[in-house]
């Protein structure tokens, strides 16, 4: 059993669509600080560095060694972790793992994306095998559609029922200073919107981002003296399953990934009936069915029960679970960021440091990450140490 | 000499040479289109652990991590399982330039396989196409095949 690991620091950049006045190395070095800062912790104090970004998208390689400059760890241990869309996520854990370790006491991660140095759906076509997928795949788009073709199919659902999460998500991000975008969206806007890959419209699907995002994590005996309110690691599950999209989409089952991860971590954490017990959720939520099909393979209600589960605003601010109060991915998408954003939300959720969007008391907060080939990461933090 | 720089020149520059890659598809990948040129049929292989029937053809079952041996034929029908209407522009890196739109991206079922096979679908027009359709592949003529993805037109809605 490793050692008990807690988030004490979190910094963010103040994500746009286009950052031409930094370098991704100044880009990184601006949440490193932030996360420093918040911490009251130097550079010096930093054992051990992770950090990932999408593998090629703005055609640098290396990454690890590239952002010096930006993450510090100049002489330090340093170590890339690369996982497509949970990125993000894998980098937290990976982190978190260093720590559990007993080799390292205080570990920065960091995950960033400058996407307007991409080519975005190029880049990611090419993360798709190129004899079987590349021909007919289009990007990241069209294959969340088809989870929603089939969903919608199955249990009724609506376009209407969906854009739902999508007004939802994009308020919430009226109060998160750092979101990207900060114009709310209504249903109505969202239906208007023009249709990009049947059924999902612009106003459904994440924007594209540049940002970055540091955490800082250290170990038990540590990170009490050094935060107030540490955010504990209570459990993390990784499932990144297959590479070709035939064998991952299993839509009779749902999102397979997601259910065995979430199903590993609340066992882990102790949790039995996650809507209960959990006080607050940040997903990796990358298009408006997510937010309803999703749910349900997380467990957080019933198979096919999402949209009046939703509609009910059981997940807005103040509802019974409230969902992605940073205005999740619909709002600020840097994607080797992306999933990091959600388990850094978590902490700031734990942490108490959410000013506008706190949810009050929130004690345990659940933050997942989506990417790849429909591959899902879970992370569940805590107010208290487990 | 000021590090100031208040009206900041957007400056460019464009690599535009193609990078070469060569991939290797393994002995079953190479026979699956084999019998589409030789055959016009589809072959996937069964797992002796598990029993799943695979397409395309690899020679492990990653969830066994046994070795594959059992080639079987596949019909070349299946249904729809999942689709969307890509409506959007985009370059495709396959040749640089952009993909024809609006085409129907599709998951199939093919009978007889376990998995599921991504390809497109000959229908764009929303009120005619549907989950859980059945389709078939069209091949194309045995003169104009290349040995890859694309020596399979497209499926067609068998209405």
């Amino acid at each position: 059993m490793g050692r008990k690991v807690a988030v004490v620091g979190t910094g963010q950049t103040y994500h746009r669509s286009h950052r031409p006045d930094v370098t991704s190395r100044e880009m990184i070095r601006e949440a490193v600080t932030s996360a420093l800062a918040d911490a009251d912790l130097k550079i010096k104090d930093i054992d051990a560095v992770v950090i990932g970004n999408m593998d090629h998208f703005e055609s640098i390689n290396y990454v690890d060694t590239y952002s010096i400059e930006g993450s510090g760890a100049f002489m330090k241990p340093i170590m890339k972790v690369s996982t497509g869309g949970t990125t993000g996520a894998t980098v937290a854990i990976a982190a978190y793992y260093h720590a559990a370790s007993g080799l390292f006491d205080r570990v920065l991660a960091v995950g960033f994306e400058k996407n307007s140095e991409s080519d975005t759906t190029g880049a990611i076509i090419t993360c798709s095998d190129p004899i079987w997928d590349r021909f007919s795949y289009s990007g990241a788009i069209p294959s969340l559609a088809t989870e929603a073709t089939a969903y919608m199919e199955q249990y009724g659902a609506t376009q209407e029922d969906a854009a739902l999460v999508g007004e939802r998500d994009r308020n919430h991000a009226l109060n998160n200073p750092y979101a990207h975008l900060q114009r709310p969206l209504t249903v109505k806007d969202i239906m208007a919107s023009p249709m990009l890959a049947y059924p999902i419209k612009l106003g459904d699907i994440c924007p594209r981002s540049d940002g970055a995002c540091a955490m800082i994590l250290a170990a038990d005996g540590i990170a009490q003296k050094t935060a107030s309110r540490p955010a504990w690691f209570k459990a993390v599950s990784v499932r990144h399953t297959y590479t070709w999209f035939g064998d991952s989409t299993d839509y009779n089952k749902g999102l397979v990934s997601m259910q065995q991860a979430s199903q590993e971590a609340y066992a882990r954490a102790g949790i039995r009936s996650p809507v209960d017990e959990l006080d607050v959720a940040e997903l990796y939520l990358p298009y408006t069915w997510a937010g309803l099909k999703w749910i349900e393979d997380l467990g957080l209600c019933g198979r096919g029960e999402a949209a009046r589960f939703v509609g009910d605003k059981n997940t807005h601010m103040g509802g019974k679970l409230p969902i992605n109060p940073s205005g999740g991915v619909i709002s600020t998408n840097c994607i080797g960021a992306t999933a990091m954003l959600r388990v850094a939300e978590a902490a700031i959720q734990v942490m108490g440091k959410g000013g506008k969007r706190q949810v009050p008391e929130a004690k345990n907060a659940l933050a997942t990450g989506f990417g790849g080939c429909f591959w899902t990461d879970v992370v569940i933090l805590s107010s208290e140490r487990p | 000499m000021s590090a100031d720089n208040q009206k900041p020149e957007r400056l460019e520059a464009t690599f535009a040479f193609p990078m070469l890659y060569e991939w290797s598809i393994g002995l079953y990948g190479s026979r699956f289109f084999q019998e589409i040129m030789n055959n016009k049929r589809f072959i996937g292989i069964k797992c002796p652990g598990c029993g799943k029937i695979y397409v395309p053809p690899r020679r492990v079952c990653g969830p066994c991590f046994k070795e594959l041996t059992e080639l079987v034929p596949l019909s070349d029908t299946g249904v729809l399982t999942a689709f969307s209407v890509v409506n959007y522009p985009f370059i495709d890196p396959n040749t640089g330039s952009r993909r024809p739109i609006p085409y129907t991206y599709g998951y199939i079922q093919l009978d007889g396989a376990d998995n599921i096979f991504s390809h497109i679908i000959n229908e764009t027009d929303l009120s005619r196409i549907k989950v859980g359709m059945k389709v078939r592949a069209v091949f194309k003529d045995r003169a104009e095949m290349k040995g890859n993805i694309e020596d399979i037109k497209y499926f067609e809605l068998i209405r």
